[in-house]
């Protein structure tokens, strides 16, 4: 992970879903170190914002910058960057724990055994490495989920909702592991609740509204 | 840790060893267009008439079109289920051309569903009386001709993911495409059985999958990111 210089910065994003307005220039920028928290009531744009972030969703109008650069025509070396937790866990149920990792994570850095075991070790699921993902609770799903990010080993983090699904140890653990990435020089964007974090020196906050 | 990118080669077998994996715990769901295609072309003789030099007739253009309508049959879930699970959406994101990665999944569905056609068809030709000198021909247009409609049918999979019962979209959007295929593959069986060179069609059909092959992956990947867009 190369951070040097890493700014992402969004200049004046608007963006419609069908005929509704839902982001009106939305402006803010994230330095290493950082933690920005979206907040905002259901509805107002959350998933909207972090989507047009990642480019899943065009933005109408509107600059989204990296190290100083439009990613516009630069996705690729952009997303190589980028870690995203949406709100699919993006698993296959018919495969285990570790070959959903082998197969998704494996398609952006170049994984070994002990790579893996040691990520899946760290969100708390080492011992359901060869369940099939189907037979995981929601929380331990989600957890695997959280492995894959912690593996595509990016500087800018999207996370929407990542606590979704997971008991307070799960949500000690994103606590943590948001506070570790940022602490090592890396970017963290969050669609959270109020408190995820709340009194970390590393928060910042972006409040959307209706 | 320091994290080494992997290369997009390496990124299209993880996918195309993926869907192995898949089918092999879903071998059923797999083995269906097989069992539609010989099915369907045992039925033939059972219908029409179990004379040989009859059946010779129309040999070639049973085996074809079964062939078409059974690698239709499996291609409408070809992207659901990784569109729903989020999985393609990881797959915009990682930093690899989409294209590469989509031609790949592509690739293990025409393993899995397209190959075995070809491999059964001197079997089911011989069923429909077609003589040993036109096996050669028989696959290698089918051979062509179901690479070619996997390409195709990934295109209309792939824009028709997002629509509800697109099965019908689906038919509607590739067989028109697919006529072409259907006709020079059945002509060059039938020049074979005449005893003419079958080399212009064939020559024909290769050409068309050349056409899929290289500008597949660009129409699968803009179809994609849209699908994804929901």
């Amino acid at each position: 992970m190369v951070v040097d210089g890493a700014v992402f910065e969004a200049r004046e994003i608007n963006a419609w879903r069908g005929d509704r307005h839902i982001l009106r220039d939305v402006s803010f920028s994230v330095r290493p170190g950082e933690f920005l928290k979206v907040t905002g009531p259901n509805g107002v744009g959350k998933t909207t914002l972090l989507r047009v972030i990642c480019g899943l969703l065009p933005a109408e109008t509107g600059e989204l910058l990296w190290r100083g650069k439009s990613v516009r025509g630069r996705r690729d070396e952009f997303n190589f960057e980028l870690g995203h937790l949406g709100h699919l866990n993006s698993l296959k149920g018919d495969l285990t724990a570790r070959e959903n990792l082998k197969f998704l994570a494996g398609l952006r850095t170049t994984l070994t055994a002990q790579t893996i075991d040691a990520t899946l070790d760290r969100v708390g699921i080492l011992s359901r490495g060869d369940l099939p993902a189907r037979s995981l609770s929601a929380g331990q799903k989600r957890r695997l989920a959280l492995a894959r990010l912690l593996l595509a080993d990016a500087a800018l983090w999207i996370l929407d909702e990542p606590v979704t699904n997971l008991d307070i140890a799960g949500i000690r653990l994103v606590e943590e592991l948001i506070v570790d990435h940022v602490e090592h020089g890396g970017l963290a964007i969050a669609a959270a609740h109020q408190w995820l974090l709340d009194d970390a020196p590393c928060l910042r906050r972006l409040e959307l509204e209706p | 840790m320091t994290a080494v990118r992997t290369p997009t080669l390496a990124a299209a077998k993880l996918v195309f060893q993926r869907d192995m994996t898949l089918a092999w715990r879903r071998w059923d769901e797999v083995a269906q267009p097989l069992m539609f295609y010989v099915v369907v072309t045992t039925m033939f003789p059972l219908a029409t008439t179990p004379d040989l030099s009859a059946l010779r007739e129309i040999g070639g253009g049973v085996v074809w079109v079964a062939a078409l309508l059974a690698s239709l049959l499996a291609l409408e879930a070809l992207f659901r289920a990784d569109v729903e699970d989020g999985t393609t959406e990881q797959w915009v994101l990682s930093g690899q051309p989409l294209g590469y990665l989509l031609l790949a999944k592509v690739a293990a569905h025409w393993v899995l569903t397209g190959l075995p056609l070809v491999i059964m068809s001197p079997i089911v030709g011989t069923g429909l009386g077609l003589p040993t000198s036109v096996w050669g021909v028989l696959m290698a247009s089918l051979l062509l001709g179901t690479g070619t409609l996997s390409i195709l049918g990934g295109i209309g999979a792939a824009l028709t993911v997002g629509v509800r019962r697109g099965s019908v979209l689906l038919s509607l959007l590739v067989l028109p495409l697919a006529m072409p295929l259907l006709i020079f593959g059945s002509r060059a069986v039938s020049m074979q059985m005449d005893g003419d060179s079958p080399a212009g069609p064939l020559q024909l059909l290769a050409a068309i999958f050349f056409m899929a092959l290289s500008l597949g992956p660009i129409a699968m990947s803009a179809a994609i990111r849209i699908s994804v867009e929901n």
